[in-house]
């Protein structure tokens, strides 16, 4: 084993690690938008979108690479929108009604 | 490594603490929004480096330019699109519809490195791009047809069809034996052809079977698995910011999705085998024997039991959600609690569609978070409330939950019940997703009005202000 897949191997999972310890008992009125915050975060795989571009050189990879970027892109800017969306209803306060009204 | 490598690094790091600190904020409903943010800066920081790395490395042609940032426009402008005018009540498909990309994306990035891998790539290095391929291609189809199911576009009744377990053996052997294949050495496209069409079918097959009352857990497994695709992708891409993320949401995920089937009595064992009323169907047919006797009421009526009455406590369901009748409940709850009648909302934990999905939707049209009480306050209240108003709400009441022997025995339930009298609005008799009668029905205190949610809670608010009125 390379000296680099063993020390992403070792990152994975301790990183495994601190996903299990980070979550422990969470209230249920939060559950939905820890859910949807969750999603938005594996939407860092418009990164690795990012990264196969540098090596697309014919039409078939270029096709690989618009459906990566376009999916990937999908997935973090909806998931972080509809989560702030959803936290946003919590901190309205009653006396915030009538602008919240539209 | 060189300056740009070291910098890249550190800001990845950087990265990955926005989203472990930001995934911590989130468990607080007082800091909830500004974890959500920080992980959004740590998202940000990451594609600002990785532009930056690739416009430094001058590799890039200009069409892969063109592709990727075409991808990328059409991408954030669909998704902040879908994502702000979704009503709240849709959220769920919505979110497992920006999951299916997210494992959609994944696989693209495991298929894209084993096409210009040609001959190069190493066994060790082929079982990530293996895993990618697999686990994206399943969360890709699953979460899809998890959607329609949430939308109503797939029927949520479990689909089952004779000869699936066949099937499914056969899809099971069929990646077993690509995946084998891909590890093996020999690279040929058509073994990854073979892999992702078998996990495509897979995640069909996987949902289909559930029913609709199962697919928030659904959605958060495949939730879970995406952060694994996406984990494996960085494995494949050797981008470390991308593994610390993806196992970061696919562990979290995996709590979330136990906890979540935890607060709806369900093991996820028994929902991957196949939901409600397939497995033990013996109990649900024998409740449905006798015709049940129940008493109707009229809006009229419920008005003049709300306008009399001291302590008022609202029990929405399911069907508040479908109808979308929060803003009518609102507006009901309001006009009781001007005339100084105490109004509380009963909030089961799974009341909606998702955990805490009801919250949300209550929130959403202004109703004060004091007066949204959780199952154990609820149930502390129900003994001097006045009126219990059940809104579209069924499997959540079911006083058969105490007992033992039938498919809810077990689930934590609003003890409506011991409440003075009872109103249940309600479209039809129909069972609720776990296909079991509701003794709460039938009971001497409790009056049935059938009616869609909005059109009922819209007579009931115009009986109620007569009354009040007078």
């Amino acid at each position: 084993m390379s000296e680099e897949l063993y020390a992403n191997l070792a990152i994975f999972v301790l990183s495994l690690l601190v996903g299990f310890e980070v979550m422990s008992k969470i209230p249920s009125t939060l559950q939905t938008p820890m859910m949807s915050g969750a999603n938005a975060i594996h939407g860092v795989v418009v990164v690795g979108a990012f990264a196969i571009a540098a090596e697309a050189n014919n039409w078939l990879l270029y096709i690989l690479v618009f459906f990566a970027a376009l999916f990937a892109a999908i997935n973090v800017s909806g998931g972080y929108t509809v989560t702030d969306r959803m936290l946003g209803m919590f901190d309205r306060k009653p006396s915030d009604k009538k602008e919240a009204d539209k | 490594m060189s300056t740009l490598e070291t910098i890249a690094s550190l800001v990845y790091l950087v990265s990955a603490f926005c989203y472990v600190i930001g995934v911590h904020l989130m468990r607080s409903p007082k800091t909830a929004k500004n974890g959500n943010r920080l992980s959004f800066v740590g998202m940000i920081l990451a594609v600002i480096m990785i532009l930056f790395q690739l416009i430094s490395s001058g590799r890039v042609q200009a069409t892969a330019w063109i592709v990727l940032l075409a991808g990328l426009l059409l991408g954030i402008i669909y998704g902040v699109m879908r994502a702000r005018k979704v009503p709240m009540t849709d959220v769920p498909q919505l979110v497992s519809l920006f999951n299916a990309v997210g494992g959609g994306a994944a696989a693209v990035i495991g298929v894209f490195d084993y096409v210009t891998a040609s001959g190069h790539l190493s066994l060790i290095l082929s079982i990530p791009v293996v895993l990618d391929v697999i686990i994206g291609g399943i969360t890709f189809s699953g979460s899809l047809i998890a959607t329609g199911k949430l939308s109503g576009k797939v029927s949520g009744k479990p689909i089952n069809f004779p000869g699936a377990k066949v099937i499914n053996i056969l899809v099971v052997i069929a990646i077993v034996i690509a995946a084998f294949l891909m590890i093996s050495g020999t690279e040929n496209p058509w073994y990854l052809l073979l892999a992702l069409f078998a996990s495509l079918i897979f995640g069909l097959l996987m949902t289909l079977p559930i029913g609709g009352a199962d697919m928030p857990v659904v959605v958060s497994l495949l939730n879970a698995f995406t952060g694994l695709a996406v984990a494996f992708a960085g494995f494949v891409i050797d981008n470390q910011v991308l593994i610390i993320a993806g196992a970061l949401v696919g562990a979290a995920g995996t709590i979330l999705t136990l906890q979540m089937a935890d607060a709806m009595n369900r093991s996820v064992a028994n929902i991957l085998a196949g939901g409600f009323g397939t497995g033990d169907s013996e109990s649900s047919s024998a409740s449905d024997g006798a015709p049940v006797k129940v008493t109707e009421t009229s809006a009229d009526d419920i008005g003049l039991q709300l306008a009399y009455a001291h302590n008022v406590m609202i029990v929405p369901g399911y069907g508040l959600a479908a109808a979308q009748a929060q803003h009518e409940v609102a507006e009901l709850a309001k006009l009781l609690t001007d005339n100084g009648i105490n109004v509380d909302y009963a909030i089961h934990p799974v009341a909606g569609r998702m955990p805490g999905h009801m919250n949300v939707l209550l929130a959403d049209v202004n109703v004060p978070y004091d007066q949204l009480k959780q199952l154990d306050d609820a149930n502390s209240m129900f003994t001097n409330t006045d009126v219990s108003l059940v809104i579209g709400a069924n499997d959540v009441t079911n006083p058969l939950a105490r007992e033992s022997g039938n498919p809810i025995s077990g689930m934590p339930i609003l003890d409506v019940d011991k409440s003075k009298s009872v109103v249940v609005i309600k479209r039809s008799m129909s069972t609720g997703y776990a296909g079991v009668q509701n003794p709460l029905f039938s009971l001497d205190n409790t009056k049935m009005f059938f009616a869609d949610a909005k059109k009922g809670l819209q007579d009931i608010i115009a009986s109620t202000k007569e009354y009040i009125n007078q």
